[in-house]
């Protein structure tokens, strides 16, 4: 049986916490700074925070007898449905801190349209969800801005974080027939309407770093169809090994 | 006589609800103790349910807060030795938990034990944020600086007094 459209939106929204929140947990104890390890941690714990919550809506939408668990836990690669950009290796501070950048700052006004949705238990989530984004939007564009107007060294590094991530934003902003559907009933957000807040948001921000968005021909993109990076499974084998060695372990 | 026996159930309901709420108002948030869970404005309502038991419903602070698990844990052997040794807690989501929530009493107690408690809204796209500085905790200058967006937990900020030149927590608002 396929998975309905709101079970798969559900799944998408919560593995990019998940996977986001994960990699953002791996700087614990190698942060550049004190501050900033106990900020990445906080952040990472707003996204587990927020991928809890839909995890536990998935397991009542498909209401097999998953729980939120079995969905972080026992699930391969293929079967996770995060974007590409959440996936991808933190690097050095730089890439860490454009990859949130990018995704807050899609994120924040996502949340904020969500808490709008027709489905109460969507909208619960995204208006919780946006007051936590608004401030990853503003911790990560401090840094950026600090990176790209600070040191030769630094901008080079933020120059360099930028190439690499921006052929990942497209699919932030992807629609499918279950999405449009979903956007029709008034439950899933038109990402097309949040674009121009991400657009605005990100342009200051670079401008203010003296830095600016490359140009690119094309976009990659897969993962909210299960199709991912060379890097997930190996960050998935982590995450995972500890519950599958021990089967129910809970804390 | 039928009338006066739904008069006494209702009598009831109230008095076991108020008994509830009475061994309750003493539990304290785990990770600032001279906080009490009413003071910070998590517990949203205390009922009958339909079977009869007391369900308390609380919301989050924050999406990730791990000391929900510890706050229901509280509240259940709070209800317990109260003659409720099967109440529930349930988590609410929406409305979603606001600073504005926080008694005038919790955040007087949030100053005297060291913790600025939250001020106005935050700005929440100025970036290098012009925040109204904080007083400080401990001497009550304004002379303070944000060190950090994040803090020891979820719901806080790192803050710095110039004049007194200690660090302190501050309470975030959101």
């Amino acid at each position: 049986m396929t998975p309905t459209p709101l079970l798969t939106y559900t799944l998408r929204l919560a593995d990019n916490a998940l996977v986001l929140g994960h990699r953002l947990s791996e700087w614990t104890a190698h942060a550049p700074t004190l501050e900033e390890e106990i900020a990445l941690a906080n952040l990472a714990l707003d996204l587990v925070g927020q991928a809890r919550m839909l995890y536990d809506y998935a397991a009542k939408i498909e209401g097999k007898g998953r729980r939120e668990d079995d969905f972080a836990f026992l699930r391969d690669d293929r079967a996770f449905l995060n974007v590409l950009l959440v996936e991808q290796p933190n690097g050095d501070f730089a890439a860490t801190m454009v990859r949130q950048l990018f995704f807050a700052a899609y994120a924040q006004p996502f949340y904020a349209a969500l808490a709008g949705s027709k489905d109460e238990t969507l909208a619960a989530i995204g208006a919780k969800a946006e007051k936590e984004m608004a401030y990853h939007l503003r911790h990560a564009g401090e840094w950026v801005i600090r990176l790209g107007d600070g040191t030769e060294e630094s901008h080079a590094r933020a120059k360099a974080a930028l190439d690499d991530l921006v052929i990942y934003i497209d699919e932030l902003f992807e629609v499918d027939a279950g999405d449009r559907a979903l956007i029709e009933a008034g439950i899933a957000v038109d990402p097309a309407k949040i674009r121009p807040a991400f657009d605005k948001a990100l342009g200051e921000i670079l401008d203010e770093a003296t830095l600016a968005l490359p140009k690119v021909s094309h976009a990659h993109r897969g993962g909210r169809e299960g199709l991912h990076s060379e890097h997930l499974g190996p960050m998935l084998a982590e995450m995972q090994v500890l519950h599958r060695a021990h089967p129910g372990a809970e804390w | 006589m039928e009338a006066g026996l739904v008069i006494a159930g209702a009598v009831t309901a109230d008095l076991r609800i108020a008994r509830a709420r009475a061994a309750i108002a003493s539990v304290c948030d785990p990770e600032i103790p001279v906080l009490t869970l009413d003071d910070l404005g998590v517990i949203r309502e205390v009922a009958i349910a339909a079977d009869g038991e007391i369900e308390v419903a609380i919301t989050p602070t924050y999406s990730g807060c791990p000391a929900m698990g510890a706050m229901a844990l509280d509240l259940q052997a709070a209800l317990a030795s109260a003659g409720f040794p099967k109440a529930r807690i349930r988590n609410v989501l929406s409305p979603a938990w606001t600073t504005d929530w926080m008694t005038a009493r919790g955040r007087e107690k949030l100053a005297a034990y060291g913790i600025a408690p939250p001020a106005a809204r935050a700005s929440r796209r100025a970036l290098f944020g012009e925040d109204n500085p904080l007083a400080c905790p401990r001497c009550g200058s304004t002379k303070t600086v944000k060190v950090s967006e994040f803090g020891s937990t979820a719901c806080k900020a790192h803050w710095r007094c110039e004049s007194c030149l200690e660090p302190f927590d501050a309470f975030k608002c959101i």
